[in-house]
């Protein structure tokens, strides 16, 4: 596990915006928290084997190589919806991510790649911090087990986590949640019929004018 | 039984409960999904691979705004990674049928000012757009958030997400607002007030005699702070002044059709009695013109206060997080707010790139010139409309013969993934909305501001009060 002991870790800084022109889904690894990682500037399509890390970084200690578990603070993953930061998580090495609590739409997007978000309580993860940078702890291990719900430390005290069921089955049975849903398609369609009768002008879409229209006259009205 | 508006805007999307507790994951049917070129082409992709089709296409607008240059658009993106992702949107949305406003569109823009703008943004829907900002179009009582690219793929697939119901929160500003406060400080002093985190797990209404007495431009500033406060979700309930904006707008219905819209319309705010899981309450008269010194949007003092004190802060986290901002921003501890010195002034940004905001700037910036220790100070409209429209009022001469430039509308210099950004070190005035490390360049240091308090430290060289302005 490896401590990364700061509050509001925003998603600029988990992976900056440079990294977000990537369309594809992987390879932010090595640009996970660029900016506190490495003392040079990153930019896309760099080699990280020729770059300067930064060597007080946490996750740059040999101690806390191949962790598997982030232990964060409070709010972690504020700011953006991209997904790219859970990614970026995922495609380093991590499995979980452990704080007193996360932004709304990180939590919800680590879920849907596979990451587990954990919360714990203020103290408990005072302890778990307490525990991983003591002296002699190189190679701490937590114990996380999703169908028990629970956290174990290496001394065996167990924190117990609260997961919505709906999330745990998924994670557990790695569902295509697509997939699942269109098995709803009939109720999905029954239930376009009806909101389209009561609200028909959400249905009518399209622009007045030509859409696409480069032209485009759609004079819209001035605001004043 | 008494509903909010979050309650109406919930119930009458949900297609089905997920699991059998009442309040667990629900299937939700999406109205409107607006689509950039950033979150957007590991959604395509995902979507062809399974062999799939969008839903609906009359459900979709898309517009490139984050990497799109805003000077020389004649020459094309320069950055080939930029011109990439831009040129994958349009051809996914040329392969599928999608509506897009491409750059050379008089109507492209930055999403959440096109998506209103165009009438796109009705009240009642429910608009999801791979974008925390999306809280934007909560101004028009919808239910608006923003979605990572997974969801982005299954709202394409479904025309649904599986979310869970939010607790509801409800901010109300009473009175009148001072002169030269703005929508912008009511968000800044609402985020200092409850905190980044203040609003996780809730959707946020904002009610009281100080957001009815809002524009719309003003309440759209709100709402896209509710992301910033925590909460995914902002609204406003619908009243003459929804409705006037909406009217005649290209994507709203018109005739009967408008008529029989407008009436449910007019049933969608909160009920008298209707019950909240948190009530905030701030007085309008108390909030001033707000800067923030930090690297958080609750790092935020009045114009007439200091940057705070590390030492006197108890907490060793709370302390020490203060410490690392102050380090990062370089300012001293107890320094007067007005004494910062912006290097560089950035009007713009999905929070204040409307008419309304250039309007403001311009009456501080009028008659004026930008201090001699500005290197650079630029405007950069939210959409083609808005800047067609400042052009007619004649803002873009004021702006320029100011020492402004006057820029192509997209993100711009708020996240610095076009080539507007600040160098290691600059300071910058922004009337964006984050002010995190790094976010308008690396080692850039933001200060977010209203419009008019962006323009008076153009004019002035450093923050200043702008009420005091003449």
């Amino acid at each position: 596990m490896a401590p990364l002991d700061r509050a509001n870790v925003d998603t600029d800084a988990i992976i900056p915006k440079q990294f977000l022109k990537s369309i594809r889904r992987s390879g932010f690894g090595p640009n996970l928290f660029d900016e506190w990682r490495y003392l040079d500037h990153g930019e896309p399509g760099m080699d990280p084997a020729q770059r300067t890390p930064n060597p007080e970084f946490v996750l740059n200690l040999p101690r806390y190589r191949g962790a598997e578990i982030l232990l964060a603070r409070a709010n972690f993953g504020c700011g953006s919806s991209r997904e790219h930061a859970p990614w970026a998580l995922q495609d380093y090495g991590f499995r979980v991510v452990i704080a007193p609590s996360f932004a709304d739409i990180f939590f919800n997007n680590c879920f849907k790649i596979g990451l587990l978000p954990i919360v714990l309580p203020e103290d408990a993860v005072e302890r778990l911090f307490r525990e991983v940078l003591a002296e002699g702890a190189e190679g701490y291990r937590l114990h996380v087990d999703l169908a028990r719900q629970s956290v174990e430390t290496p001394a065996g005290m167990a924190f117990s986590f609260e997961i919505d069921p709906y999330r745990k089955h998924s994670l557990w049975n790695g569902l295509d949640e697509i997939g699942l849903t269109l098995q709803h398609a009939d109720e999905i369609a029954a239930f376009e019929a009806r909101h389209r009768a009561a609200q028909p002008w959400l249905f009518s879409g399209q622009a007045a004018q030509a859409p696409g229209s480069r032209q485009a006259s759609s004079d819209i009205p001035s605001t004043r | 039984m008494q509903a909010t508006l979050y309650d109406k805007l919930w119930r009458s999307h949900v297609v089905r409960q997920a699991t059998d507790e009442p309040d667990g994951m629900a299937l939700i049917y999406i109205d409107r999904h607006l689509v950039h070129e950033v979150t957007s082409p590991q959604a395509f992709e995902g979507l062809k691979l399974a062999g799939r089709k969008p839903r609906r296409l009359d459900s979709i607008l898309a517009v490139a705004d984050h990497n799109v240059p805003t000077t020389g658009r004649g020459g094309g993106i320069a950055d080939p990674v930029s011109r990439l992702q831009v040129e994958t949107l349009d051809r996914n949305c040329d392969e599928l049928g999608i509506t897009e406003f491409r750059m050379d569109d008089r109507r492209q823009g930055i999403v959440h000012v096109i998506g209103p703008e165009q009438g796109a943004t009705l009240p009642g829907m429910t608009v999801v757009c791979g974008d925390s900002h999306t809280s934007t179009h909560g101004a028009f009582a919808c239910l608006a958030f923003g979605i990572g690219t997974s969801e982005v793929e299954h709202v394409l697939a479904t025309q649904c997400l599986l979310i869970k119901k939010s607790k509801s929160m409800q901010i109300r500003i009473e009175g009148g607002l001072a002169r030269g406060v703005t929508a912008k400080d009511i968000a800044l002093a609402v985020i200092g007030r409850i905190g980044t985190a203040g609003g996780t797990g809730h959707a946020i209404e904002f009610a009281g005699s100080a957001v009815r007495a809002l524009s719309m431009e003003g309440r759209m500033t709100l709402c896209n702070m509710a992301i910033e406060a925590g909460a995914r979700a902002g609204m406003v309930a619908v009243d003459d002044t929804t409705l006037e904006y909406l009217r005649e707008r290209p994507f709203a219905p018109r005739g009967a059709l408008w008529e029989q819209a407008a009436a449910y319309w007019r049933t969608l705010g909160s009920d008298p009695e209707a019950v909240f899981d948190r009530t905030i309450v701030l007085d309008a008269a108390r909030i001033e013109p707000q800067v923030t010194w930090g690297t958080s949007p609750e790092m935020v003092a009045s114009i007439d206060g200091r940057v705070p004190d590390p030492s006197q802060i108890a907490d060793a986290t709370r302390r020490h997080d203060m410490e690392h901002a102050l380090e990062y921003m370089g300012l001293a501890p107890n320094m007067p707010i007005t004494e910062i010195r912006p290097d560089k002034v950035f009007i713009g940004s999905c929070t204040n790139s409307r008419i309304e905001d250039l309007r403001a700037a311009a009456d501080v910036v009028r008659g004026r010139h930008i201090a001699g220790s500005i290197r650079l100070a630029m405007v950069v409209p939210g959409s083609g409309l808005v800047k067609r429209q400042a052009e007619q009022e004649g803002l873009d001469q004021v702006f320029r013969a100011a020492g402004f430039e006057w820029r192509e509308p997209g993100c711009s210099m708020c996240l610095a993934m076009n080539d507007d950004r600040l160098l290691p070190g600059e300071r910058c005035a922004s009337t964006s909305n984050r002010n995190f490390e790094g976010r308008q360049g690396p080692g850039g240091r933001t200060h977010l501001v209203s419009p008019a308090m962006a323009a008076a430290a153009a004019v002035t060289g450093h923050f200043v009060d702008v009420r005091k302005m003449d």
